[in-house]
């Protein structure tokens, strides 16, 4: 049958789902699971799932900073180098 | 002085172009713009402070990230606490595949995943995250939304990387309930009950 000892089955899988789509398996476990999700399309399905749904969360989370906040953030940081400066020299 | 000027442009330059990503992050953590804006501006601050402190070369987003989670739970938590849960319902894995999946089986609801991922607006993702409670928010937002690695995440946060994996994991389940409920209140999936 071919199966040797690395073969993952879909418990295997799909218990590795996030650790693979984090980036955070050996190279060795990543083409192990590739190649049981080159065979088994509901694996697959799970996992395309769960990658895209990370891509629409990520992509759904932006916000616009305020005009303002950069100008406060500004102001505040070269005031503070100006509180520093006359610090050294008095 | 022409040292800490050249320093100002440096950090300008380095710290400066995180703005964006970081005000989205104190959003979701403060849940509030006016704390968001502040928490954001006393980072800045912080991190110019300490910058002769920070190593050059090293992860710098990692870095301003650490600031801003330690400034959020030191100030900005314990002074604007509301009652809020300290932890989430279990609920299986994969939650929202199987539960789409049952609704089309079951001819409740026709919305295809793609469908129902497109129709999600920005302020129902945003708001299912800020649903979660606080711990299991930093760690989903710093995961999913920024990217970090557990590793990272581990360092950010101060806690050990096992207790990191394991606040992803069921915050992320704990995100698709409520992604989920958000779908089914709106009608892009049917409630099974209800066999709309």
């Amino acid at each position: 049958m071919g199966t040797d000892e690395s073969d993952l089955d879909c418990n295997d899988t799909i218990e590795r789902l996030y650790h693979y789509l984090d980036g955070e398996l050996t190279d060795e476990r990543r083409t192990e699971i590739r190649r049981h999700l080159d065979d088994c399309g509901p694996c697959l399905g799970a996992f395309d799932f769960e990658a895209d749904l990370r891509q629409v969360i990520a992509n759904r989370c932006k916000d616009h900073v305020p005009d303002s906040l950069r100008q406060r953030v500004h102001d505040a940081i070269r005031e503070e180098e100006r509180r520093e400066a006359s610090g050294r020299s008095s | 002085m022409v040292q800490r000027m050249a320093d100002r442009g440096r950090f300008t330059e380095l710290a400066m172009p995180h703005m964006q990503a970081l005000y989205t992050a104190a959003l979701r953590m403060t849940r509030n713009p006016a704390d968001a804006e502040d928490l954001v501006q006393e980072t800045f601050l912080k991190a110019y402070r300490a910058f002769d402190r920070y190593e050059d070369g090293t992860n710098i987003r990692a870095w301003l990230y650490k600031i801003l989670t330690n400034t959020f739970i030191n100030s900005y938590r314990a002074a604007k606490r509301r009652p809020e849960k300290a932890d989430v319902e279990d609920v299986e894995d994969l939650y929202l595949y199987h539960r789409i999946g049952d609704l089309r089986a079951s001819g409740a609801g026709r919305s295809a995943e793609d469908e129902v991922f497109d129709h999600f607006t920005d302020d129902e993702v945003k708001r299912a995250i800020e649903s979660l409670p606080e711990a299991f928010r930093i760690a989903v937002l710093l995961a999913d939304v920024e990217g970090f690695s557990y590793k990272e995440i581990a360092e950010i946060t101060d806690v050990p990387i096992g207790t990191v994996m394991s606040r992803i994991h069921r915050g992320r389940k704990a995100l698709q309930k409520a992604l989920l409920d958000f779908a089914v209140a709106r009608g892009l999936v049917g409630s099974t009950e209800a066999g709309r």
